[in-house]
């Protein structure tokens, strides 16, 4: 039985709801945009994960129904959100006083790429990027106790995100504890990428296949 | 003569502004950002601007038609890709903005150390990234940090929701972000405000900005941001 012709790598709800599994209830995480994002739908209100918006918003709850918009709340995405039973408002310096002093228990971001000593890339693509843009990526990356990154095992022309050292321009040396990928989960450890999981189906030769640098196994 | 901070015509709340000011532009995308004002600004006619803002405008209008009128030399900014930026990415391509890019928290430092009357801050945020390049670094507990200047400003537009004539103010909701720090950071501040009211209305532990931070107030109930 050829195992990789019946593997299926998750979605991106299902990457959003393993990591939403193992936060913690009574974190403060603060979720990038784009995949990121998705890890709200995953906690319950019954389940106490505090979400922190740069925006100068702790306690956001989820989107509303149109028809109760409160266009003057909005998230880092301007996307429109709640706030929760609880909830704060701040000004910026606060917020990101949150952020870069180290209150936050955790931040998940999207990523270009990762490192196996936890670099991080995901604002800019190159040295003279057309207007980069890198909004509060870095103060998360540098300022969060852990960061976790959520993003596509590979390019879509196949290309590993997971590499042995980041092509393009960093976000954060040495930030990234974890990985959510479509293929696996990894632990990013002194050895390089310690893998945690693998998607049902696929082999641990082909999750080296498809990764630009060596795996490691605890077993 | 008893204190009253309002002014009843935008030609009042920005006389004086001079060519080549630095101005502070409240706001996160739409939401607390002073659209009025710089509609004001616009007509005031100061120009060789340098201004800091989180994004970089959208559409044609406000900030984006500010720039559009070639009035602003440069553009110190976190995220300047957001909805329809098409003016700002027109004039850096064509080379004729200068851009800053900060990391957001940042630039609310730098404008925060600017009104705590700070010279300067060591952060560890951007270290070992392009941004942190040419800048002094400096090892704080076994971290390597980088040195960031504080921020102050000529000018400083914001949002409010309720202001008293002393010019103590509340915000919005996310309305806030920004504008209270860039308040404190500006010679010249000026409040555009949804709601007045009577000195002593407001409770004092509810007053985001005290007046001693606040200039000029004009009362403009235009309502709520546009919803997208």
């Amino acid at each position: 039985m050829d195992a990789a012709t019946e593997m299926k790598p998750w979605s991106r709800d299902k990457m959003a709801a393993m990591v939403a599994d193992d936060i913690p209830e009574g974190w403060y995480v603060n979720l990038g945009i784009g995949i990121p994002t998705l890890v709200a739908n995953h906690v319950p209100l019954d389940r106490e994960v505090i979400f922190h918006s740069e925006n100068g918003v702790l306690g956001m709850g989820p989107a509303p129904p149109e028809a109760e918009i409160n266009p003057w709340l909005i998230n880092a995405g301007k996307q429109y959100v709640t706030l929760r039973k609880g909830g704060s408002y701040v000004h910026h310096a606060d917020s990101f006083g949150m952020i870069r002093g180290g209150h936050l228990d955790l931040c998940c971001l999207g990523a270009f790429e990762v490192a196996e000593n936890g670099d991080i890339a995901n604002w800019a693509t190159s040295e003279n990027d057309t207007a980069p843009a890198v909004g509060g990526a870095m103060d998360l990356a540098a300022g969060a106790k852990r960061l976790w990154v959520i993003m596509e095992h590979t390019t879509k022309d196949g290309r590993s995100k997971l590499v042995k050292k980041c092509s393009y321009p960093l976000t954060a040396p040495h930030a990234v504890k974890r990985i959510y990928t479509n293929l696996g989960v990894f632990d990013v450890t002194a050895k390089g990428f310690e893998v945690r999981t693998i998607v049902p189906g696929l082999s641990r030769e082909d999750l080296q296949a498809r990764t630009d640098a060596p795996l490691y196994f605890k077993d | 003569m008893a204190i009253n901070k309002f002014v009843q015509t935008m030609a009042d709340a920005l006389a004086g502004v001079k060519d080549g000011s630095t101005v502070l532009l409240g706001g996160f995308g739409a939401v607390g950002q002073p659209n009025q004002l710089l509609d004001g600004l616009i007509e005031q006619g100061a120009k060789d601007l340098t201004v800091a803002v989180n994004n970089a405008g959208s559409g044609r209008v406000g900030l984006a038609r500010l720039m559009e009128l070639r009035r602003v030399r440069k553009l110190i900014c976190t995220f300047p890709r957001s909805r329809d930026p098409v003016v700002f990415e027109t004039l850096y391509k064509a080379g004729e903005i200068e851009l800053e890019i900060v990391p957001q928290g940042t630039l609310a430092q730098r404008i925060q150390a600017a009104g705590y009357g700070m010279g300067a801050f060591y952060t560890a945020t951007s270290v070992g990234t392009p941004i942190a390049r040419g800048k002094e670094h400096r090892e704080f507990d076994g971290r390597e940090m980088v040195l960031e200047y504080a921020l102050k400003a000529d000018l400083a537009l914001i949002e409010a929701w309720q202001a008293d004539r002393w010019g103590n103010l509340t915000y919005k909701d996310a309305g806030r972000n920004f504008n209270p720090i860039m308040a404190m950071a500006a010679d010249l501040t000026v409040v555009q405000t949804q709601h007045v009211v009577e000195l002593g209305d407001l409770n004092p532990e509810h007053i985001i900005t005290p007046g001693i931070f606040v200039d000029r107030v004009l009362h403009i109930p235009y309502g709520d941001p546009p919803i997208f």
